[in-house]
């Protein structure tokens, strides 16, 4: 009676968790699978000859060869493939095609730098957004002080029309040289940390604080919260215990789906800052012509953010747990 | 807003098209003599390495950056919705497999996607946009599937669907009309982001290709010598936001404009009363010591599009204690928000004035809002229509059923839990500590309503206002619902404000009837009195609906005739007097005050038809058989 029953009519042969789990591993294999053979073709498929463009226009004819020799673009397609899979399993990513060294080096140099500014800016984004977006809605719900509502859409909208790369160039401007208060470029000890991570958060603090507060006067229109107005409980715990919870399962799904596409900005505003990450890696490969290197960046890029995603949707689905049996 | 909006849109359109041609020959002109001049009063931006006045390349750079990022929306946009809206009407199996395609493509960054297709497509304006288009269809496929989701659940595609239509003529002639609207506001804000992305694209060297340039590239130049010149990186950088966000400003006026069409004006103006009544309502009445619960003269008015609405219109009730009293009325009489008006619990924006209140002996104007809070919270408790909506999700039974109790009595957690049990025991649910553990999901409706009985008699409260209490729950569930909520008065005595549109259960179960019409009470009775003695006519054409198992199944169901009165209040006289088989010339001017006829007997008409209506009649010679 009071136990959790399964969806009725469905088979009760798998607890839902199971299934779940089974489910959103299989599709990070899958995603995997498509990254790995996306990173793969992209070195073959690029027009042109990847390894001229890499060595230079005049470079004599026996040492390109020798280098597609070497890189096995001269044999045919599967017989790479098969090739590649087993070298990618034991972390060989191949070498550069500028410098010669081992991408799996550089990875694993710069791989963690870019994903410690990822997580401090997403910790940014939650410790600003949630709270805030909570108090907003509270503050001009029902139409309450239509003045600080004006000023919230407005400040919301114009950051989140703000690129990143764009404010990374701003704030380097200003804070960095103008009034030289922080470091412009480069990883040089806690100080520098703060522009990166402001430039990558600010956009997606100002969305995120607009989703919260539109999940939170949902939540505060509900039956529920009604019924518990009536029990005249005081405010802090009403709107921690009652409100918060709900409003934020909500929004922590579109929270989640914003540290991937935090991921994918290191990019561009590691090239701004300089930041020794896998991104600037990456830009600099694209303008060098170092397919290899940026091959390998996709690749590193793609998968963390696929295993980001899985973690999550797991996380998602032990804080609601109802969300488990909707899905499955 | 809209004015900006409209401003900032001009602005860029008409520096699109006058850019290049204004700008176009100077931005490309080289001056050897002054490479990489600081802003001076010839070149507000300063020059670039080939000594071009980078002012010109900004303005002429409008047009090269705004259409590729229009192009790749449209072209995202065209392969996103196609894919999106195939989902709506192909077979089950074809669905799920391009629903699952949906979500795969999803779960990649659109920016990282876009850098993979740019470098293979090969840096340049072409693969860049190419790139995005790709990049953004995905999102565009999983809002289409959503909208057309709801569409292809309609009664009117399961219609065309019947009726044969070929699936091109399904999708085009009815699933995509009916989600233009939001897949074109979804387009205004992603062609805001394809302008982003596209700069960022050219800002990483994967897009425009010198000698072209747009803003990406310029930015990306002055980004080369921002320790030196910061004005270089800035100026390109507020051109791309500028651009982003009038596009993101579109999206909202577009979306508000929508939103606006459903949201009610606010209440301005203070609710004064309109017509003045105070004379006509006796407040003199002695504050009887026996009541609970006191009100005279309650007036709600709530805002909606159509302007001011005033539901309640003048309601004056009184309940004794342990006094169950029914408050019947048909639906938008205005019994819930009397109930709402008297709890405090008004939705924002409605408005309640009366002419007094007095609850548990204490007149309401004279409490502080604390004090007020605090009688609130242990004298009254409600038990809401809709079991299944009316407790938190996320939140345990436990804390649910003994927050209140902790809160206002500082009762210690043991010991709340131990009321909380004995309240459940009373309610006749077993379970004890295992359902205190539990979600308000894990249990049924009637479950459900049963503990929120239990949680309404916790604190013992003087009066419980029961909202619909039984109206989603079967006969079986509403009979035991109904024997609950009497053993708690009986046993606390509790008064009970019981709100139902039922009169054969309020009669049933209830000492007394307060019949409600149009916003007012129009008959106050003993509910036995009810099926023989009801004088006013709107009760007794009520009484008559009722059907019952002795009437003859030939005879037509009786109904009440006319639908019921305008919620704004505007038209004088009594609110029944267009359906009233019995109304007099009197009654379409002036509205009839609530008067005593007999002992706990009042109703407010003219001129009451004489008792004895032919339904009680037929109920009485049936009982002498």
């Amino acid at each position: 009676m009071t136990t959790v029953s399964a969806r009725p009519g469905a088979p009760a042969r798998y607890h839902p968790w199971v299934v779940f789990c089974c489910r959103r591993a299989a599709r990070l294999v899958v995603s995997l699978f498509v990254v790995v053979t996306a990173s793969f073709a992209m070195i073959r498929l690029i027009p042109g000859d990847p390894v001229r463009a890499a060595l230079g226009v005049d470079a004599p004819p026996d040492l390109v060869a020798a280098e597609r020799h070497e890189l096995g673009l001269d044999r045919s397609l599967p017989e790479q493939y098969v090739q590649y899979l087993p070298r990618l399993a034991h972390g060989d990513l191949g070498v550069s095609l500028v410098t010669g060294e081992p991408v799996a080096e550089l990875v694993r140099a710069r791989l963690p730098a870019t994903l410690l500014l990822a997580v401090l800016a997403f910790g940014c984004v939650l410790v600003v957004a949630l709270p805030g977006g909570v108090l907003a809605a509270v503050w001009t719900r029902g139409g309450r002080r239509p003045r600080t509502e004006l000023v919230f859409t407005a400040t919301t909208s114009v950051l989140a029309g703000v690129p990143d790369f764009v404010l990374a160039a701003g704030l380097t401007a200003g804070l960095a040289v103008a009034l030289r208060i922080l470091p412009a470029a480069g990883d040089l000890g806690s100080r520098s940390y703060v522009l990166p991570v402001l430039a990558l958060a600010l956009a997606p603090t100002a969305v995120l604080l607009r989703i919260v507060r539109v999940e939170t006067l949902k939540v505060l229109a509900t039956d529920y919260v009604r019924a518990a107005r009536a029990k005249r409980l005081p405010a802090v715990r009403f709107h921690v215990c009652h409100v918060a919870p709900n409003a934020l399962t909500a929004s922590l799904t579109f929270a989640g789906n914003l540290l991937p596409a935090l991921i994918a900005g290191t990019v561009l505003v590691e090239k701004v800052f300089a930041w020794p990450g896998i991104g600037s890696a990456m830009a600099q490969s694209v303008v060098a012509q170092d397919y290899a290197v940026v091959e390998a960046s996709v690749l590193v890029l793609g998968s963390s953010v696929l295993l980001v995603n899985f973690l999550v949707d797991l996380a998602l689905a032990l804080l609601d747990p109802r969300s488990v049996i909707r899905k499955t | 807003m809209g004015v900006i909006t409209l401003v900032m849109l001009g602005s860029l359109v008409v520096l699109a098209v006058a850019g290049a041609v204004l700008w176009g020959q100077q931005a490309g002109r080289a001056d050897p003599s002054a490479v990489l001049r600081a802003p001076t009063t010839g070149h507000p931006l300063g020059t670039d390495r080939l000594g071009r006045d980078l002012l010109a390349r900004l303005l002429a750079a409008t047009w090269p950056s705004l259409l590729p990022a229009v192009a790749a929306t449209l072209l995202g946009a065209a392969a996103g919705i196609t894919l999106g809206a195939l989902t709506a009407v192909v077979d089950g199996r074809a669905a799920r497999l391009l629903g699952a395609l949906i979500t795969l493509l999803l779960a990649f960054p659109a920016l990282l996607v876009a850098m993979f297709l740019a470098a293979l497509f090969g840096a340049g304006t072409g693969g860049a946009v190419c790139a995005l288009a790709v990049a953004c269809a995905p999102g565009f496929a999983r809002i289409t599937q959503t909208l057309a989701a709801q569409v292809a659940g309609t009664d009117f595609m399961a219609a065309a669907r019947v009726l044969g239509l070929r699936r091109h003529r399904l999708l085009l002639r009815h699933v995509l009309p009916h989600i233009a609207e939001p897949l074109m506001l979804n387009t205004t804000v992603a062609a805001g982001s394809s302008l982003v992305a596209l700069s960022g694209l050219s800002f990483l060297g994967l897009g425009t290709q010198p000698p072209s340039y747009d803003w990406g590239l310029l930015l990306s130049q002055g980004l080369d010598r921002v320790y030196t010149e910061p004005l270089p990186a800035v100026a390109p950088g507020i051109a791309i936001v500028y651009a982003a966000v009038a596009f993101q400003l579109l999206g909202e006026m577009l979306a508000g404009a929508a939103a606006r069409q459903a949201r009610p004006h606010p209440v301005d103006e203070p609710v004064a009363h309109p017509e003045p009544v105070a004379h006509l309502v006796r407040t003199d009445r002695p504050a009887s010591v026996d009541h609970v619960l006191e009100v005279a003269d309650l007036r709600v008015a709530l805002p909606t599009a159509d302007g001011v609405v005033r539901p309640v219109r003048g309601v004056t009730l009184a309940l004794r204690r342990g006094e169950m009293v029914g408050l019947v009325g048909e639906s938008g009489s205005g019994k819930s928000l009397t109930a709402l008006a008297i709890a405090d619990l008004l939705p924002d924006g409605a408005r309640a004035t009366w002419g007094r209140h007095r609850f548990l002996g204490t007149d309401t104007e004279s409490l502080s809002g604390k004090e007020r809070r605090r009688q609130l919270a242990t004298g009254m408790a409600m038990v809401f229509q809709n079991p299944a909506s009316a407790f938190n999700p996320s939140l345990r039974i436990g804390t649910q059923l003994t927050e209140a109790v902790r809160a206002h009595r500082g009762t210690p957690r043991a010991e709340a839990v131990e009321q909380a049990l004995a309240q459940l025991r009373r309610v006749a649910l077993p379970g004890g500590r295992r359902l205190l553990r539990s979600r308000p999901f894990q249990l049924s409706g009637g479950q459900r309503q049963r503990v929120a009985i239990a949680s309404a008699s916790m604190m013992r409260p003087g009066l419980i206002i029961a909202d619909e209490p039984t109206t989603a729950l079967d006969v079986t569930v509403q009979r035991q619902i109904m024997d609950l909520l009497r053993r708690i008065r009986r046993d606390d005595g509790t008064a009970i404000l019981f709100i139902s549109h039922d009169i054969a259960l309020v009669a049933d179960a209830c000492d007394r009837v307060l019949v409600m019409y149009g916003g007012t009470i129009v008959e106050s009775l003993p509910a036995p009195e009810l099926a023989a003695g009801a004088r006013h006519p709107y009760t007794r054409m009520l009484v008559a609906s009722v059907p019952d198992l002795a009437a003859e199944r030939d005879h037509p169901l009786h109904s009440i005739e006319g639908g019921p009165p305008d919620p704004s209040g505007a038209a004088p006289g009594c609110p029944f007097h267009d359906r009233c088989p019995h109304r007099l010339d009197r009654c379409a001017v002036e509205s009839p005050v609530l008067s005593p006829l007999g002992p706990g007997h009042e109703v407010a008409c003219w001129q009451p038809p004489a008792a004895a209506p032919s339904h009680g009649r037929r109920e009485n010679e049936e009982a002498q058989k």
